[in-house]
C-alpha cells in the first residue's frame, strides 16, 4: 500500500454498480486533502452519476451505516482516510461482503438482524419496568465481560470479515454471538442463562474458528472473537450442570 | 444437531486435543529415538510385543485422533461442501471408526 503523493491531483475510483451480478465503474474524482472514502462516494453521487447508491448518516463513525468493502476489507467509509488506503491512486469501493447486494453500496442488512434475534439477543429485563436504575457493580467479573463487547453499534463490519459467514450461512455471525455474551453477563437480564440455549446450535458459536477476522476489522476495536470463546465456554459449563 | 450435541462435540474435541498434545510429542520422541537409534523392526517388535504401556498408549492415541479428526473433519465438510447437517455428521462418524478400526487393528499387529 502507498499513500497518494501530493502531486496527485486525482483519484481513480471503481465503484461497484447493480447487485449482485453488477460490475465496477470507473471514475476520476478530485484528490483533496484530508479527505475520506465517504467524500469521495459522496462527490460522484452528487457531480458525476446521481444514480449511484449508497447509505450513511452520521459521518463521524458513531452511526456505522457507511459500511463498505474499500480495497477489499470492509471498513467504516467515514472514518477511512483517502491517503490510507489508495493504493496508486486507485480506490476499489465495493458493497459489504456476506450481505446480499441491493443496488451499488447498498446491502440488505435484514437477514443480519434476523441473525441477532435468533441469537436471542434481546434484553429481557428481571424487574419488568424498574421503579429506579439499577446497581452494577463496575468492577465485577461479568461487568467487565459486558463492558468489553457492549460498544459494537451494528455496522456489519465483523460479519463481512468473518469467513465462517461465508462458507456457512447459517453461521449466526460475530455480531449477533457478541450481542448474546454481552447479555450472558448482564444481570439486570432476567435469565441469562437462556441466552445460551439459542447459540449452542450447530450454527452458533461453537462454529467459529477463532480466526478473528472480526477483531482484526472492528472500527470499534472489539474482540468478538473473545466474545464467542466466553459463549463456548459458559454453553460447556452450562451443559455439565444440566442447564442446557 | 441440537445445541447440547454440538457442545458435546466442543467437549469432545478439546479432551481429545488435550490427550492427543503429549502423545504426539511422545510419539514424535519414540519415532526420532528409533530411527536415530537404528533400531530393526524385529527390535521394535521386540520391546512392544506384551507392552501393556505401549499398547495401552498407542490404543489412546488411536481412540483420541480418531474422534478429533472426525469432529474437525465434519466442521470442513459442513463448511466447504454441499454436505451439511446429517450427511456430513454421518460421514465424520464412518471416518471416526474406520480411523478407530484401522488404528487399532495396527496397534494389536505390534502388541
Amino acid at each position: 500500500m502507498s499513500a497518494v503523493g501530493e502531486a496527485a491531483k486525482t483519484l481513480q475510483v471503481d465503484i461497484w454498480r447493480g447487485g449482485a451480478d453488477g460490475k465496477f465503474q470507473s471514475f476520476t474524482v478530485p484528490h483533496e486533502t484530508s479527505q475520506t472514502v465517504l467524500d469521495v462516494v459522496t462527490y460522484v453521487q452528487r457531480r458525476l452519476d446521481p444514480t449511484l447508491s449508497y447509505r450513511f448518516s452520521c459521518r463521524v463513525g458513531m452511526c456505522g451505516t457507511c459500511a463498505m468493502t474499500v480495497n477489499g476489507r470492509p471498513r467504516w467509509t467515514c472514518r477511512t482516510h483517502v491517503d490510507r488506503v489508495a493504493e496508486d491512486g486507485r480506490i476499489e469501493i465495493a458493497p459489504l461482503r456476506n450481505f446480499p447486494a441491493i443496488k451499488d453500496l447498498v446491502v440488505d442488512m435484514a437477514a443480519f438482524f434476523d441473525k441477532w434475534r435468533d441469537a436471542g439477543a434481546r434484553f429481557q429485563p428481571r424487574d419488568g419496568a424498574a421503579p429506579s436504575f439499577a446497581n452494577v457493580d463496575p468492577r465485577s467479573p461479568a461487568r467487565r465481560a459486558a463492558s468489553a463487547a457492549i460498544e459494537c453499534i451494528g455496522c456489519g463490519i465483523c460479519h463481512a470479515a468473518c469467513d465462517v459467514v461465508a462458507w456457512n450461512p447459517d453461521y449466526l455471525g460475530p455480531a449477533a454471538l457478541n450481542r448474546a455474551w454481552t447479555l450472558v453477563n448482564d444481570e439486570r437480564d432476567a435469565d441469562p442463562a437462556a441466552h445460551l440455549a439459542p447459540v449452542a446450535g450447530d450454527a452458533g458459536c461453537h462454529a467459529c474458528h477463532s480466526q478473528q477476522g472480526c477483531a482484526a476489522h472492528c472500527p470499534n476495536s472489539l474482540s468478538p472473537t473473545a466474545s464467542i470463546a466466553g459463549l463456548k465456554r459458559r454453553t460447556l459449563a452450562a451443559l455439565f450442570k444440566g442447564q442446557l | 444437531m441440537s445445541g447440547r450435541g454440538e457442545v458435546w462435540l466442543f467437549a469432545a474435541q478439546r479432551l481429545s486435543a488435550m490427550i492427543l498434545a503429549p502423545l504426539v510429542l511422545l510419539h514424535l520422541a519414540t519415532m526420532i529415538y528409533a530411527v536415530q537409534d537404528g533400531l530393526s523392526a524385529a527390535e521394535i517388535l521386540a520391546r512392544t510385543r506384551g507392552s501393556v504401556f505401549w499398547g495401552g498408549l498407542y490404543a489412546l492415541f488411536i481412540a483420541a485422533a480418531s474422534v478429533h479428526g472426525a469432529i474437525g473433519l465434519r466442521a470442513i465438510l459442513r463448511e466447504l461442501t454441499p454436505l451439511r447437517g446429517a450427511g456430513a455428521s454421518l460421514v465424520a462418524m464412518l471416518f471416526c471408526v474406520a480411523v478407530l478400526a484401522l488404528g487399532w487393528r495396527a496397534v494389536a499387529a505390534i502388541i
